[in-house]
């Protein structure tokens, strides 16, 4: 019986399962601290917490005041991926569907059952100048953007959605105009260099 | 007055505490449930810009749902927050700009990573600790749009 229920929490969940449980953060941020969820705003608090950065006036606030909680989310968040990525880790291989997996390969990657390949994402592939383009100038890219569109999935497409505010659905719009644009134009080129 | 200054200490102390314990518990919560999704993977967004699985859609879509609950319900019955302040929300700037062209360029950076804010925390958490290169390139990111928002259209 208990073996059924670890297995069970060891993963992966499906959609149905998941989907409620990520929504559930919404209800435990408005009712035990009355915040609304959003998470990119930690890397503006993140700039505003170096002396150097608040000459610039947009991070020249009190980030404990003001970005505090958020930062207390963003570091439990990296706890609870501990938890369930290493103390109860799911030992299975990740499956990938088959099309993805065939036109990954078209493309020069194998799938490696790992949450993200590592022929992109370690610290040897960082000197690689694939992995150097997907990690800096990705993460570049997920900075500037989520701040200039005013914030980023759970931001727009969870809470803005969840409040019916119409810039969100044109910001989630853009997040798959990009998303469509880098998976099917650039990173067939990324994946050759 | 010298008497009530431990006590004030004390309270503050425990408040500091409730707080730092609150927001620590929610992220491990989202946390957790991000790992046992595989909604943080690499490979599922892949699928998901594909359109070779539901998966994505799927979580994305549901959590939605609760979310759309949720506010509504706060709305129609003006639900208040635990410690008893109201809660209420205020609409974006109605623009279309900042939002299309913004959100255009992370979604080019989330495809290429395979991650957004969130996961990029439970990723490093789990394990995956080149992701702290995603984690710094993004906060130069966010400090670079600092430097130029002014010459960007809103």
């Amino acid at each position: 019986m208990t073996d059924i229920i670890f297995e069970a929490i060891r993963g992966p969940w499906p959609w149905y399962v998941a989907g409620p449980l990520v929504g559930l953060t919404v209800p435990l941020l408005l009712f035990f601290g009355n915040k609304r969820f959003g998470l990119s705003s930690n890397l503006r608090h993140m700039c505003a917490a170096v002396p150097a950065a608040r000459r610039n006036a947009f991070f020249a606030y009190d980030w404990r005041r003001a970005g505090g909680w958020n930062l207390l989310l963003f570091l439990g968040i990296a706890i609870g991926g501990f938890i369930g990525g290493v103390l109860l880790a799911n030992p299975a291989p990740l499956v990938v569907a088959e099309p993805t997996t065939a036109a990954l390969a078209t493309a020069g990657l194998s799938v490696d059952g790992a949450l993200a390949p590592a022929a992109l994402f370690s610290w040897s592939s960082l000197f690689t100048l694939r992995g150097f383009v997907v990690m800096v100038l990705g993460g570049f890219l997920i900075g500037f953007g989520a701040r200039w569109a005013g914030g980023c999935t759970s931001g727009h497409a969870i809470m803005g959605l969840s409040e019916l505010q119409w810039p969100s659905l044109l910001a989630v719009a853009g997040f798959f105009i990009g998303g469509l644009m880098a998976t099917h134009l650039v990173l067939p080129l990324v994946l050759g260099l | 007055m010298v008497t009530t200054t431990p006590d004030t200490t004390r309270t503050q102390s425990a408040t500091t505490v409730g707080f730092v314990a609150r927001y620590l518990a929610i992220g491990a919560y989202f946390g957790f449930v991000l790992v046992k999704a595989e909604v943080l993977s690499w490979y599922r967004i892949q699928e998901m810009f594909r359109f070779h699985s539901f998966h994505m859609y799927g979580v994305i879509g549901l959590a939605v749902v609760v979310g759309l609950v949720t506010v509504a319900l706060v709305k129609r019955y003006q639900l208040r927050a635990a410690d008893g302040s109201a809660i209420t929300f205020t609409d974006k700037d109605r623009s279309w700009a900042r939002y299309l062209l913004g959100g255009s360029l992370f979604g080019l950076g989330w495809a290429l990573t395979g991650a957004c804010p969130g996961p990029i925390a439970a990723l490093i958490g789990a394990g995956l600790t080149g992701f702290t290169v995603v984690l710094v390139a993004a906060v130069l990111g966010t400090y670079t749009y600092g430097l130029l928002r002014h010459r960007l259209p809103h």
